[in-house]
This record gives C-alpha cells, structure tokens and sequence, in this order.
C-alpha cells in the first residue's frame, strides 16, 4: 500500500526527520487560509496522487501571491493526473499539498528498501539528486552508493560517515544525516515499510538538510498489524476493479487488451497472459481466483471480467489441484447464467477430476467453448475476440 | 534417489489440528509421506489423523525423530514457527503459509545464519505449494498424481504452473525426481541456485526445469551459477512477458522495480548463460524431451 507524500511526511515530522512546513489542503478555499497561514509570497502546489513522475506531469507547480495560488489550486483538484507511471486514465488530484518555497544548494538521493539479494533492509543514496533514480542506475551506476543494514545490529555510524562521504558533506550535515539515516531505519521497523524514497533530500543554501519530497509503501503483508496505516488507505487511488477483488480475496490488475483470463495461480496466470500475447492477442487482465477458488469466487471473478467493456472473450484456465475441475464446471455455468456473460468463453480445464468437468461442461446446453491444452486454449480466445 | 525428501523423512505437521493443516497432512499421509505427528500449542498430549500431538516442535523432535516439518501456520505466527522448527533441530522445513511480512522473513534468514553449515536447517517457502518426490514423499499441498517419477529436477516460485509442467511431462512420459516450489515471496528461504547446486549432486537427477517469473534477481543468480558450476542441463521458462513494470502480479514477489527484473530481461540472461528456455508455457513438456534425448 502507497502512501500520500503529505501522510510519509507526517511520519518524517514524528520521527524527527526535517521536512519544509507544508499543509494538504482540499479546497480552493482552504489553499488561501493554509497559504497565509505558512507565510511568506511564493508556495509550491503539489498534487497528491500515488504515482511518480509528477513533476515531468504537471502537478508540481510554482505560484507566486495568492492570486496565482488560486488558478494554480483551482486547476489541479478535481483533474486526473496522467504521469509516465500512472493508471493510462491518470489518477485523481483531490489533494494538494502546499509548501513554502525552498532555498536548494544541493540535491540528493537517499532511499531505503527491503533489498532482495542480501534479503536485509539496504539504503540507497545518490549525489544525482531530483532525477529518476531507475534512470540513474541505469546511465551512472557509479553515483548510486548501497549500504546493507544489518538486522541485529542496526545502522552502525561508519556506514552513515561513508554515505556522507560519498555524497561530499561537511561535518554538520553528517551528523544531520547520522540522524536522519536512523529515525529512517526505526520508521522503517516500526511501521512494515517496504520502501522510503526522499528524492530530492536537499541541502538549503544555509546549509540544512530536508527531505523535500517522501515516498514510502508499506507492506501489504504486516497492515495486520499496521491497523493506523490501513487508515490512511486512499481508494480513490486504487483501480476500482483492483478495490473490489481484494474484497473477494482475488488478485485483479487491469491491462490494456481484449482477453479477459481468469486462471488459479499467480505463475500460471501470468504464463496464460503471455501465451494469449504469443498468438497474437492482447491480455485485458492479470486474474488469479487462489488455490481455493469456490463457485462463489468464480461468479464474483466473472462479475469482474465482464464490467470491462474492452473485454471480447474470456479464457479460463483452471488447474485443478486441491480444487476439483467437476466444481469449477460448476462454477463457470453457474457464474455465466447469473452474470449474463455475453462474449465467448473458452475454458481450458485441467487435473484432479477433469473427465468429470469437461462432461459438465459438455452437457451444459451454453456455448462455451472447450479446449484441450493451453495452446489450444489460446488459440481458440484469440480467433473468438478476433470474430468480433 | 531424490533429493531433500524420500521415503525414509519423518514429518511433522506444524499447524497440525487446523482445517487447512489437517486436511493437507491426511493427502500427505495417503500419498505416502512418512507423518510421525504434528505440533499446535495448547493441544500437546492429544492425537490427531492417529498421530501424536505435541506442545512444541522440540518436544515433537524428542518423541518422534521428526527431521522434516511443514508450515501451515498463519502468516501473524508462521516466522516465528520457522525459528522454532530450526532451533529445535529440523533439518528441512516447508513452510506453506502465504501473507507472511517481510521484515519476518528478514528476521528467519537472520536467525538461520546462527548454525554452522552442517547443521542448518534447509527452508523452501514460504507461499509455495511445497516439495515433491514422486514414488517416495510429498510435503505439500500438491496433486500427487500428477507427478511421475523420473529423471527431472524441477525448480519453481508457483505452484499451478509447476503442476502444468509436471503434467506435460507425464503426458510425455517423462518423470520428475523432485519437485521443489521455492515460494512467491520477495524473501525466500531459499533460492534456485540452492537447490541446482543439490540437483547437480544427485545421481538420479539428468536433467533440472528452472520456473521463474519476473521480478527479483534470483533467476539471473541461478543461470550464473549453472554456468560456471553445472555439468547438468538446465531448462528455464520466465513467466510475465505481458506483465507491466512496477505493477504487482499476485505474487508479492513477482514485481518488476528494478533494472534486468523484466522477464525479457531474465530471459536473455538465461539464454548467455547457456540455459536452454522454454519459449511458452505450452512446451515444457517438448522442450525437456529434446533436452533429455540429448543426455541418454
């Protein structure tokens, strides 16, 4: 689950962490009254949306006096912000946050992230501050400096010095970042986090360093126990599909095609994605239905597929494990009457009691389309999406 | 032979006396496996599917010999049932549970580092579907008839699509000597190239399946270490061509957010590596056949 920048910033602020005063703010309204009440004449609007790349997008704005705040304000709530990593559609602006202006001497790089090779938490810092940090690793892997913590011993001083170092700071600001780099790692611990980016972490021209800008997802694993977060849960950021089949304990993610899948497995789902792109098709989902899959969940999985209007036919694929394929035939007739699925449906059924569903199947009076293997299976999607 | 399980591995079943435990351990006990008891707190003393129920893993250890445990414990307690299993002596675990934090699993490998080589505990998982040695012993969640035994090793992070390799296998007749599922998660107890280095070592294995997906550097790992270090051909398929960048795809782990992550990416690493990949989901069983004729 990501964060808002305003609500990571909130989290800086409690742990001791230097950001600029800034308010989130709602309303054109509000802007004014949060602008006066920061002070000074010139403020930066900056959308609130969970997607990177604002900047390049528009929804990091300069305005100077009130007058321009108000055009300013009044021309990004209320918008959809498309960025290069956001939803196609872009994604709601129904929060700015507003700050005062920042005096920049100096432009870093500093992240935090559950590092998958050494299987520790590892910092990131880079003197190639304010740019696309992916952009950076890629061009000038010198100017990304990695730090493994160790999890018993925690962020020991000489790495922090090293990490100033490397980012050529004086001895004030190396012991500003001593203090920074661990009220990190302890938000880091306390709160699940899977990332923290501060990108830029600035030094002003008096010398100070802030983190300008924040980032952080929280693992969606521990917000069992991270019940305060789930609060700041924005759904209005969310694909609204992706909201509703987390309800149903399914896993949705929206693409561009005209095959729907619905398939049981993470692995398996995404290898039927591919097979349909191989024959020529283009997957309109990513969607497993679990290990567990029920008629319940098939039905509320077709509810899903069939809401998408780009949908022009439907492949299940469905390995029967410890679910039986008798049941899921069930399911798919059961779902495909009540949902009212209108577009052709190929079902490619495999496993524990296969005979059993495909006779169901068979026998069921509806025009489903049965296939033998996977290939078979995508083959038959692609020429019945193509038909239409 | 087989490698991590076989018919002579004595089980127990952590999680034992809940719906999902029990219903796992009495498959694995018709398949074969060798389940000499199960441990949940508070139910020591008791039996259950005609096994001994004990309070801890230590105590089930003393009574039973137990040297493999599988996991079916919630992700909230499931890191913590690892440590024990570990502490307690197990040499293998499987830990099934999905959903477990990843700063838990963080905490396990940090733990595990605390035995010296010979006396460590080997872990698969957690979020996978378990490991397989068909003929001797399954510890997992797996159909076991799917699988045949053979000359295969195979290697995956899921479980529904290692199924479908393990049957276009078998419709080819081709079987498979273990099968090891090492789990959806961003962090594992252990890697492909953990179990390549084992497979490598196992007489009965002529040839090793590698199922990878996208995110994580692992795949890549691997394809090094089979390179410089493997006699044995290796066969890998990369899941997630269609998968956009930075979007998670079910798995936790399974998440492109950094460079040669992509499965294109993965793919042209295993290809310079000299691993021999499997072009769709749908030739697994092809592949591994031409692969095979060429080693006998």
């Amino acid at each position: 689950m990501n964060l808002h920048e305003y609500q990571a910033k909130k989290l800086f602020a409690e742990y001791g962490i230097p950001v600029p005063p800034g308010k989130p703010t709602h309303t054109v309204k509000e802007a004014l009254r949060n602008a006066s009440d920061l002070g000074g004449t010139s403020w930066v609007v900056k959308a609130q949306v969970h997607a990177g790349g604002r900047g390049k997008a528009g929804g990091v704005k300069l305005a100077h006096g009130l007058e321009e705040l108000e055009t300013v304000v009044r021309n990004m709530l209320g918008t959809r912000l498309i960025t290069k990593q956001s939803a196609p559609s872009g994604q709601p602006v129904n929060c700015v946050l507003i700050q005062g202006l920042a005096d920049i001497a100096a432009e870093f790089y500093l992240g935090m992230v559950v590092d998958r090779s050494s299987r520790r938490i590892a910092i990131i810092a880079s003197s190639a501050g304010g740019m696309d940090i992916e952009e950076v690793a890629a061009t000038k892997p010198d100017k990304i400096f990695n730090t493994i913590i160790d999890p018993v011993l925690g962020v020991q001083n000489f790495q922090t010095r090293r990490i100033g170092a490397a980012l050529g700071l004086d001895n004030k600001q190396q012991k500003q970042l001593n203090h920074i780099i661990k009220a990190l790692y302890r938000l880091f611990l306390d709160k699940d986090l899977g990332l923290i980016e501060i990108n830029p972490l600035i030094v002003s021209k008096a010398g100070e360093l802030e983190a300008l800008d924040a980032k952080i997802s929280v693992d969606d694993n521990a917000l069992f126990r991270q019940a305060n977060l789930e609060e700041w849960r924005d759904p209005s950021q969310e694909d609204e599909k992706e909201s509703i089949a987390k309800r149903f304990d399914l896993n949705y993610v929206t693409l561009n095609g005209n095959i729907a899948c619905m398939v049981n497995g993470a692995g398996l789902a995404m290898a039927t994605m591919d097979i349909i792109k191989l024959h020529g098709g283009e997957p309109a989902n990513f969607l497993d239905v679990g290990g567990g899959a029920t008629t319940e969940k098939v039905a509320e999985a077709f509810k899903l597929i069939v809401s998408d209007p780009n949908v022009k036919a439907i492949l299940v694929n469905i390995f029967g494990g410890i679910v039986r394929c008798d049941l899921i035939a069930e399911g798919v007739i059961k779902a495909v009457q009540e949902v009212g699925v209108n577009v052709p449906v190929v079902v490619r059924l495999e496993g524990t009691n296969v005979k059993q569903g495909k006779n169901i199947l068979a026998s069921s009076g509806l025009t489903i389309i049965p296939a033998d293997d996977l290939a078979d299976a995508a083959n038959k999607a692609v020429a019945a999406a193509g038909k239409r | 032979m087989a490698i991590l399980i076989d018919k002579k591995t004595k089980v127990i079943v952590q999680g034992f006396t809940g719906q999902i435990g029990t219903f796992h351990a009495q498959e694995m006990i018709e398949y074969g496996t060798n389940v000499v008891g199960g441990v949940t707190p508070g139910k020591g003393g008791t039996k259950h599917l005609d096994c001994p129920v004990f309070n801890t893993v230590k105590e089930a250890v003393k009574a039973t010999g137990a040297n493999a445990s599988i996991i079916f414990i919630p992700a909230p307690f499931a890191a913590d049932g690892i440590m024990e299993a570990a502490d307690a002596g197990i040499k293998y675990c499987v830990a099934i549970t999905d959903g477990i934090p990843a700063h838990d699993m963080i905490r396990v490998k940090r733990y595990m580092r605390r035995y010296k080589a010979e006396d460590k505990m080997v872990l698969t998982g957690p979020n996978c579907a378990g490991t397989i040695s068909p003929g001797k012993a399954m510890m997992g969640i797996m159909p076991g008839h799917i699988y045949m035994e053979g000359p295969v090793g195979v290697i995956g992070r899921s479980g529904t699509l290692g199924y479908e390799a393990a049957s276009q296998m078998k419709a080819l007749k081709i079987g498979i000597s273990t099968s090891i599922g090492i789990g959806g998660d961003p962090i594992n107890g252990s890697s492909f190239k953990d179990h390549l280095e084992r497979f490598e070592k196992d007489p009965e294995t002529k040839a090793v399946v590698m199922i990878g997906e996208i995110g994580g550097p692992q795949e890549a790992e691997a394809a090094h270490f089979a390179k410089d270090n493997m006699k044995k051909p290796v066969i890998g398929y990369i899941a997630g061509l269609t998968a956009p960048k930075g979007r998670r795809m079910g798995h936790a782990g399974a998440i492109i957010s950094a460079f040669g992550e992509s499965a294109a990416e993965k793919v042209e690493i295993l290809q310079e590596c000299g691993v021999t990949v499997v072009p769709d989901p749908a030739s697994f069983g092809s592949v591994v056949q031409k692969v095979l004729a060429k080693v006998s």
